[in-house]
């Protein structure tokens, strides 16, 4: 009984951190790319790193405040979009597959780099209480710890509540932000991109313009997801690369692209059925047959066939509209 | 643009996937001799001191499979770097121990830029590190004497030495061979994306899995030739496997190519965990023997990297006379065109794409094969990682076609090994990743690609 207690409440757990805010975060930019306009972005992940780094070396590095090292973080978003839209939004989609995913390659080899050892801290990234320090100076809590729910955190710290507020914050910001702009009249060019790009540019509208506007947008939502990703831990450069992209894919596919709750009722079911998957195999599998690192290995697996089976059998995911869903080329 | 239709033609086609999931389990369970995971880890406590390092090569890589050896109080360990070039030596005692490096386990070209072995002190509850800086300008060598300092003098592992010619003459023909490598595995990926449009994310574990089965082959025969052998023919059946139980019932499902190309990165991600899981994550050595090197104008490499780019070059040769003279080529290169026309006309075209998944797959598992020989060993991401090279390659040359692609391959090859001489280590794939981008911005359509409307 104790095994399933635990078990909840490590759900629970898993599902307000601060990881799975960030996960929704990118998911939902890499929604607007590709759920609404239909861009196949490979390279989320390149988003995220140029946000956190942004973040990161503005205040480790420059001594930037909170404020102005966010302003840097959406602002290098937006440079890296503008950089990969040019060449390739008027190429067909899989030109910009391979340039995304080739992109964020690069970015996360030159931040690796060991002679930006000072800058970017190289292979082993910027330990957290570099830049941690004028985010929590912001908190309004009170010190001490909360508990909620049988779950404790510090109100305010490393791994607290305020990084959950406005992790979970910035994640309904986001939401609201894409319902309102799939339902304007902009959103609705978009879309019309992603069925028929032709005839919205027979409509007089300018395809390429919109494409690299749904691009920045979705970009800077990465940027934030990178930020929040890297707040409660450290800012290492491979825990952004191309496994990060596929996961996020995974997410949005399982939630359903084209949907506004999609990417978060996809990272919640990513992050909890892979926990299940772990402990319930740990508690249940002899060790002696499958040990932990095995057990993580196969857990893997299942997500790559989960994420074959979906696409062959359920492209629109768990909310998705069928209709809505469009794999053009 | 055609909206994707994705009408379920029968109720069967689930069986299709599941049972190319089946195939790849067997294909893994049937074969495979449990070896244990080969973790470079060691964590400090009160009982346990660590002594530990990353050994780089000249260009400032991973030096992977480098054999060291601990020795004092007693005892003596030995453990290989991992693919990261890590090596950990977990003692249970506090002392002075010297940790020596196995030079035959070097890496080709690689010299100690100081010394072989080292004295260290190391404590319980606490971690101690000796460097061995390696370098590949044989002129910087000393004679791999030992030293006792231990401590400090972090040599830089950058290359951005100097410039020499030899040096150039080395890199260049260096960048031959990886040119070579390359176009085996992105020969295969530009024919499969010709005739079914695919963009294959799981191209490169096709060459790992070439490799990992050389080594297992090895393993089983003790002979080079077979084993190698062994591992193309097995990679090439896998690849009629993965069409007849994947793509084919996919193709006939009228998925979009997005949906497909996203079934092969779903594809990669089990492949390599699977890797993983049957492998480990350390290192695997097809060849365990030192490798015999051979200097042919001023050229230092192994026996085997000769050998290795001879039969490369045949094997692409024998594939470019296949499609540009044979019944078959003409087939595959008339589907490329226009597979509705290649149809009506009386070409079958699901036999051909067969064919071209039998023959990529059989490249790829060749480039494996050459790779875990030529770089002294491999892992499961060995393939994951030059699979943007070989998108680079492809793209460089023209989509889809064949010539190009290995044109864009010899180029990305130099490119990587060129620009070790001047740039770090760190960045010789960057470098050609950046060259695709270019490329793209200037000239969409590759070196050899035909103009077309692609927007």
């Amino acid at each position: 009984m104790n095994f399933w207690f635990e078990l909840l409440q490590n759900i629970l757990q898993i599902a307000i951190s601060p990881t799975t805010a960030a996960f929704v975060l990118a998911a939902i930019g890499l929604n607007v790319h590709f759920g609404f306009t239909g861009l196949m972005n490979m390279g989320q992940a390149g988003f995220m790193l140029v946000g956190a780094y942004g973040f990161g070396v503005s205040v480790s590095y420059f001594g930037l405040g909170f404020w102005a090292a966010i302003a840097v973080a959406v602002g290098a978003a937006v440079v890296f979009a503008i950089i990969l839209g040019i060449p390739t939004l008027k190429l067909r989609g899989d030109y910009l597959a391979i340039v995304t995913i080739a992109a964020a390659e690069v970015i996360r080899m030159v931040v690796k780099l060991a002679v930006l050892q000072d800058i970017t801290g190289g292979p082993s990234g910027i330990p957290g209480n570099k830049y941690r320090p004028v985010f929590t100076e912001l908190s309004p809590l009170p010190d001490g710890k909360t508990t909620i729910l049988g779950i404790t955190y510090a109100n305010t710290g490393v791994d607290d509540w305020w990084t959950r507020i406005v992790a979970w914050g910035l994640v309904a910001l986001f939401l609201l932000i894409t319902w309102l702009l799939i339902r304007s009249p902009w959103g609705r060019v978009l879309k019309g991109i992603r069925e028929d790009e032709d005839a919205v540019r027979s409509l007089g509208k300018s395809s390429y313009a919109y494409k690299l506007q749904a691009l920045i947008l979705g970009g800077i939502m990465g940027a934030f997801g990178g930020v929040v990703m890297a707040l409660p831990a450290a800012m290492q450069p491979d825990s952004m690369g191309r496994p990060m992209t596929f996961n996020l894919w995974m997410i949005v596919l399982l939630g359903g692209a084209a949907t506004i709750f999609g990417p978060l009722l996809g990272s919640i079911l990513f992050f909890v059925v892979r926990l299940l998957l772990t402990s319930l195999a740990g508690e249940f599998i002899p060790s002696s047959l499958l040990n932990t690192q095995q057990t993580e290995q196969l857990a893997w697996v299942l997500i790559g066939l989960a994420l074959i089976l979906l696409v062959v059998f359920r492209p629109q995911g768990v909310l998705g509209n069928k209709k809505e869903l469009s794999f053009n080329v | 643009m055609t909206r994707t239709t994705a009408i379920t033609v029968s109720t069967k086609r689930p069986l299709g996937v599941a049972l190319l999931l089946t195939l790849l389990l067997a294909l893994f369970l049937g074969v495979f001799t449990a070896s244990p995971a080969h973790a470079v880890e060691c964590v400090p406590d009160a009982a346990t001191g660590c002594v530990q390092g990353v050994i780089k090569t000249g260009a400032g890589d991973p030096a992977a499979g480098i054999k060291l050896t601990l020795k004092g109080d007693g005892e003596s360990q030995s453990v290989e770097t991992d693919a990261e070039g890590r090596w950990a030596f977990a003692i249970t005692a506090a002392g002075t121990y010297s940790v020596s490096v196995e030079k035959s386990s070097l890496p080709e070209g690689q010299f100690f830029k100081s010394a072989d072995t080292r004295e260290v002190e190391a404590q319980l509850n606490s971690q101690a590190s000796a460097l061995f800086p390696l370098t590949d300008n044989e002129a910087e060598a000393s004679g791999g004497e030992t030293s006792t300092t231990g401590k400090g003098e972090a040599a830089s592992s950058s290359s951005a030495d100097s410039f020499s010619w030899p040096r150039f003459w080395q890199q260049f023909v260096s960048g031959i061979r990886m040119g070579l490598l390359i176009s085996l595995a992105s020969l295969g990926l530009s024919l499969i994306f010709g005739t079914t449009g695919l963009s294959n994310f799981a191209h490169g574990e096709m060459v790992t899995l070439g490799g990992l089965l050389a080594a297992l082959f090895m393993g089983l025969t003790g002979n080079l030739w077979i084993a190698g052998l062994l591992a193309v023919v097995a990679s090439a059946a896998f690849g009629w496997a993965q069409d007849k139980v994947l793509w084919k019932p996919l193709r006939k499902r009228r998925l979009s190519l997005m949906q497909l190309m996203i079934v092969s990165i779903g594809l990669s991600i089990t492949m390599q965990y699977l890797f993983q899981f049957f492998w480990g994550s350390g290192v695997i050595r097809i060849d365990k023997s030192t490798p015999a090197t051979w200097t042919f104008f001023g050229v230092t490499l192994t026996v085997q990297s000769y050998i290795a780019m001879g039969i490369s070059l045949l094997a692409i040769i024998g594939v470019g006379l296949g499609l540009m003279y044979t019944r078959f080529g003409r087939a595959t290169r008339a589907i490329s065109d226009n597979p509705a026309l290649a149809r009506a006309s009386g070409i079958d075209v699901d036999r051909v794409i067969n064919i071209v998944w039998i023959i990529g797959a059989g490249l790829a598992g060749l480039a494996g094969v050459f790779l875990g020989l030529v770089f002294n060993g491999l892992n499961w991401f060995t393939g994951g990682q030059l699979l943007l090279m070989f998108f680079a390659a492809v793209t460089l040359g023209g989509l889809g076609t064949a010539f190009g692609a290995f044109i864009g391959s010899m180029l990305i090859g130099m490119m990587v090994e060129l620009t070790n001489i001047w740039l770090p280590g760190d960045l010789k794939y960057a470098t050609a990743l950046l060259l695709l981008i270019l490329i793209l911005l200037v000239r969409p359509q590759g070196i050899f690609g035909r103009k077309e409307r692609i927007g």
